[in-house]
């Protein structure tokens, strides 16, 4: 069975995004972190290289904000939420079997500054994105 | 055997190729050229003798599937036997040592080679004008696409997209968007074939050009192409024609009679010259009329019964090659077209859509054609059943090579499940074929029956199946001394 | 002639087999108003009709062995040993394609390997790939490259890089929003400080020329420091033969180097097949163009070899591939990797010599004749420029020389107006002194 964690919201596209308290002095700002789900890992295989967007840049909800290589396939991972870049994960970088091993900790992708903070409640619950994976798979 | 390295077999001091002495008084770089400009050491090239040199290459040469040695089915590739006549051709003095900028007096054979090759290529095509400087298909591509640019420019306006059926080679999108163009896809019909209701709904006033592969990569002749060009040019939108299918049409219809506006052919497909590992090609593109004038520089002229080369020419979209193309490349196909001629021409597409066809219906009861209809010279099967038993498409392919021939294409055109696209030309013998099809109705036997041995191919091969995860996690491009532990059964890396 | 060998026979015996009557029935979907059902090409020959066909069209060529040839801009002749030839035209290196099925293709991946580590090793470069289509359309990957990494939209082009080169920059270009500008030359040489002054930071890159059109020896040292200043990457376009002396890209701070190869064991061939060498820094190798073989393990832990990185390519990335570039020079490739084998340190060392000293023992003979000075006052390799005085017709002069079966400098006059005067002259080592000495002989009873 295909592991989608309750706490976590997702897109149809297989990314999942968590929300989380921003950074100390910034008030009430927050985060959203952005990784992709086990189902797109498995569907993925071996990911070889992971490429991520530069911080600070601003992506639109939807956009292609970083690129997921395998052997003989590269993949857009689109943000979640519209935004700036906060935070990238350089260890995916370094070592992409990250996001084989563990893409729901420490093979997360970015994090971003949303601008909108409605977005976030439009993204799928873990009970949507579970029937839309299993209704692929019929 | 393992062959090591050719760095690994380097001994300092030895020579493999003596230069002739200096006839010339000495001079010295150092009191010639600023010391900053001078090379400190001399590049660590391997140190060899000529033996060396010659087991070396042979053997790493014998590790090698290829035209000459196997049967090489690789769909949309056309890997027929490239004749020995054309190499002896090619080498003789005065084509192979010729300087691009000697006088036009000076190359009036090669330039009359060059003239003729066009008229030749216009003929067969049914297109009005060549330009042979193009070094490969997808450099044809690019210079076609320049054309297209140049042709909506002239008219004053720009147009930004260019469609692409879901079938296409790569090549096609990716010379579209290296030309500055947005690329928007065409999902095939349910026949394979392009959807003209799909083709109406994405028709949009950008649009500059489709690309289209007739026959596509499935093997089918658009049937429907004269009223897609029609369409196209409703909106003065142009036709491209990815010619690398051409070896089915060979005198049996001509594009520049389907409404084809412009067309690449590659040579070294249709025309047989030899792949080389990887090329070289040519790709010379072939245009209607009214796109003449865009052809890039320099073209070939008659003048009475003299030849030369004409430099400008105010509307072309200039040069893609640095001299005049893969000259060497063109005088084998000219080879190869007049020994043939036309019958030999038209004999040989006959027997490679007649091969074609024969090997689709040997495979066809135990491996489904997806989109099926009598197919020109190749076909593409689907080894989707195979999944249940864990086989994949790849997996097969890795399996013929133990049985001694060249895997197929796979998992192309996208559009197919479990691809497998199998091209077996003309030049290869119903004997081969036969052998061929036994192989992969075993392979589908042992897929069932004994899977990990299909999974685990090939096992004859130098090698065992490559890790390729690890190739592209560590990329290692070039060999630093002191990084392997060499023998004879095997390199290992040093830890 | 044709090389298809199944018998009429056989064919309708697999017509039958097919389940049709007839080819006809076979193309029954290609419509019938579009059949064109002849070709019109001459009837075809035997092999010995070919041969003497392509014996009279060889023939109506002087080809460069039987003549003093004193061209080179960007096509050089350099001697090929024999082992290349031997070896390259085994048909194991000749008839496989592109190595896509990794193990049944191990010898032309381990040699392009070989060619890759050889390559940078020559350049003194990180990265090689497996080759592109010549050293122009290298020059425009290169440009290409650089607006994609830098984001930055100028591209600065020296006057004295090949104007080949810079035409098919320009092409692969148009329609991009790129901007090429041109950096004037003066006495022969990149003007570092008009250079200098066209650096900005929207600058994406700077391509110079080493030996330079002229064959004058640039300052790249410099030229690269001004460059890497404003963050712009700086290539360079060199001559491979000339890196037996001269300072490597990699040692001036190139970013990507860039070459025509063909002159490294394959004949001038009239210009193509050309050799694309294309080098880089490591942190440029997900963004080079075209195919790159590396090195892996098979599953019993065995060294072996595959091609890698493909993502980057059309196959796979479609419009956002790095580079349309499919078929590349794999042939050459091979042959300049058993070329620069057989050469090694030492030859190529001793071969940059010789071409360097008969090239400056030609232009110091030809300096004897009163009617002829040196264009520019530069340091060069095997190629240099020189002027004749005004009252004497260069075409006029080079006619002479043809007669004497000389093929004079190549006229500058097309390419650069104000050198109406100038030819470019180019000696390597097949140039025998006693061809250079009639040269100056017949050069001196012409006027």
């Amino acid at each position: 069975m295909i592991q989608i964690p309750p706490e976590l919201v997702y897109t149809k596209s297989h990314e999942w995004a968590r929300r989380l308290p921003g950074a100390a002095q910034a008030g009430d700002a927050i985060e959203i972190m952005v990784g992709i789900t086990a189902h797109a890992q498995e569907e993925l295989r071996d990911i070889v290289f992971v490429e991520l967007p530069k911080i600070g840049r601003t992506v639109k909800q939807g956009e292609a904000a970083a690129v997921i290589e395998s052997v003989k396939a590269a993949f857009d991972i689109y943000a979640p939420v519209s935004g700036a870049i906060a935070r990238v994960n350089e260890a995916v970088v370094k070592s992409p079997q990250l996001v084989n091993q563990d893409c729901y900790g420490t093979g997360w992708l970015f994090a971003i500054t949303p601008s909108d903070p409605k977005e976030f409640s439009s993204l799928l619950s873990s009970g949507a994105y579970s029937q839309q994976v299993q209704a692929q798979a019929h | 055997m393992a062959e090591p390295l050719i760095f690994e077999r380097s001994v300092p001091g030895r020579r493999g190729y003596l230069l002739p002495p200096s006839d010339v008084p000495g001079f010295r770089a150092d009191d010639i050229v600023p010391s900053d400009r001078l090379r400190t050491e001399p590049p660590p090239l391997p140190e060899i003798a000529e033996f060396d040199a010659i087991r070396h290459y042979t053997r790493l040469s014998q590790q090698n599937f290829s035209v000459d040695t196997h049967f090489y089915p690789l769909g949309s590739c056309t890997m027929k036997y490239n004749p020995k006549l054309n190499e002896r051709i090619a080498a003789l003095p005065g084509f192979a040592f010729l300087h691009p900028f000697q006088p036009a007096a000076q190359v009036q054979g090669m330039l009359a080679l060059l003239y003729e090759l066009e008229q030749l290529l216009c003929a067969i095509t049914g297109m009005h004008a060549f330009t042979l400087q193009p070094a490969a298909g997808a450099q044809g591509e690019l210079t076609g696409l320049k054309i297209i640019a140049a042709y909506h420019r002239r008219k004053g306006r720009r147009r930004s997209t260019i469609l692409i059926p879901d079938s296409a080679h790569g090549t096609n999108p990716a010379s579209a968007a290296l030309s500055g163009f947005q690329v928007v896809q065409l999902v095939s019909g349910r026949d394979g074939l392009i959807d003209l209701n799909e083709l109406k709904e994405k028709l949009t006033k950008d649009v500059a050009a489709l690309m289209l592969t007739n026959p596509n990569t499935l093997g089918l002749f658009e049937r429907e192409i004269k009223t897609i060009a029609a369409v196209l040019h409703e909106q003065d939108a142009l036709i491209y024609m990815d010619g690398a299918n051409m070896n089915a049409l060979l005198g049996i219809a001509r594009p520049g009679e389907m409404g084809v506006d412009l067309l690449q052919l590659n040579l070294h497909k249709t025309f047989s010259t030899p792949h080389g590992g990887g090329g070289p090609g040519a790709g010379p593109v072939g245009v209607v009329k009214r796109l003449e004038d865009f052809l890039p520089v320099p073209r070939v002229r008659k003048v009475g019964k003299r030849f030369r080369w004409e430099e400008r020419s105010r509307a072309s979209i200039g040069r893609v090659h640095g001299f005049y193309g893969n000259v060497g490349v063109l005088v084998r196909a000219y080879a190869y077209i007049r020994a043939l001629g036309r019958e030999g021409l038209m004999r040989a597409n006959q027997a490679a859509i007649i091969n074609a066809n024969y090997l689709k219906a040997k495979l066809q009861p135990i491996f489904p054609v997806p989109f099926d209809d009598h197919c020109m010279h190749e076909f593409v099967v689907t080894l989707k059943a195979l999944k249940t038993h864990g086989v994949t498409a790849g997996d097969v392919a890795k399996r013929l090579l133990d049985y001694g021939f060249y895997a197929p294409t796979v998992y192309f055109p996208l559009i197919v499940d479990e691809a497998l696209m199998i091209e077996p030309t003309e030049t290869e013998s119903k004997e081969t074929l036969d052998e061929f099809a036994d192989a992969l109705l075993a392979i589908e036997q042992e897929a069932k029956t004994k899977p990990d041995l299909v999974r685990q191919a090939p096992q004859r091969m130098i090698v065992e199946r490559l890790d390729e995860v690890k190739a592209a996690r560590e990329p290692n491009l070039r060999w630093k001394a002191g990084t392997f532990l060499f023998s004879p059964e095997g390199s290992t890396q040093r830890k | 002639m044709d090389y298809a060998p199944n018998t009429d026979a056989q064919l309708q015996e697999m017509l039958r087999t097919i389940g049709v009557g007839s080819f006809d029935e076979l193309i029954s979907t290609v419509p019938e108003d579009l059949h064109h059902r002849t070709l019109d090409a001459p009837s075809g020959l035997a092999e010995a009709q070919m041969i003497t066909l392509g014996e009279q069209l060889a023939a109506r060529n002087a080809s460069l062995k039987e003549q003093a040839s004193f061209l080179g801009a960007g096509c050089y002749h350099h001697l090929v040993p024999t082992v290349v030839d031997a070896l390259a035209s085994r048909g194991e290196w000749l008839t496989p394609y592109t190595p896509y099925q990794a193990e049944a293709s191990q010898g032309t991946l381990q040699a392009i390997y070989e060619f890759q580590t050889m390559v940078c090793e020559l350049f003194q470069m990180d990265l090689a790939n497996a080759s592109l289509y010549d050293g122009a359309s290298s020059v425009a990957e290169a440009a290409a490259l650089s607006l994609r990494v830098t984001e930055r939209p100028r591209i600065l082009v020296s006057e004295a890089l090949h104007p080949h080169a810079r035409q098919v920059v320009s092409t692969y270009l148009s329609g991009a929003s790129a901007v090429l500008q041109e950096v004037p030359s003066v006495n022969g040489m990149t003007d570092l400080e008009a250079l200098g002054k066209a650096l900005r930071d929207d600058v994406a890159c700077v391509i110079m020329q080493q030996p330079n059109v002229f064959g004058c020896l640039e300052d790249m040292g410099q030229a690269a420091q001004l460059t890497h200043r404003v963050g712009s990457l700086f290539v360079a376009s060199v001559y491979p033969i000339s890196l037996g002396l001269l300072q490597p890209p990699g040692a001036y701070g190139a970013d990507i180097a860039v070459a025509e190869g063909r002159c490294l064991g394959s004949p001038p061939a009239y210009g193509g097949p050309g050799l694309g060498l294309f080098t880089a820094t490591s942190a440029l190798m997900r963004r080079v163009p075209g195919r790159l073989a590396g090195c892996t393990v098979d599953r019993a832990g065995r060294r072996g070899f595959t091609l890698t990185l493909q993502t980057r390519e059309q196959h796979i990335r479609r419009e956002r591939a790095t580079s349309n570039i499919c078929t590349n020079e794999g042939w050459l490739a091979l042959r300049a990797t058993i070329y620069m084998s057989l050469l090694g340190p030492q030859g190529f060392r001793e071969l940059a010599q010789l071409n360097l000293e008969k090239a400056h023992y030609a232009r110091e003979r030809l300096l004897e004749i009163p009617w002829i000075s040196a264009t520019f006052d530069q340091p060069f390799f095997n190629e240099f420029t020189l002027t004749y005085d005004e009252a004497v017709k260069p075409e006029a002069v080079h006619r002479s020389l043809a007669k004497a079966g000389i093929t004079g400098g190549l006229l500058l006059s097309d390419w650069y107006p104000l050198l109406s005067q100038s030819s470019l002259w180019c000696v390597t080592e097949v140039t025998s002194r006693e061809a250079i000495d009639r040269l100056v002989d017949v050069l001196k009873k012409a006027v």
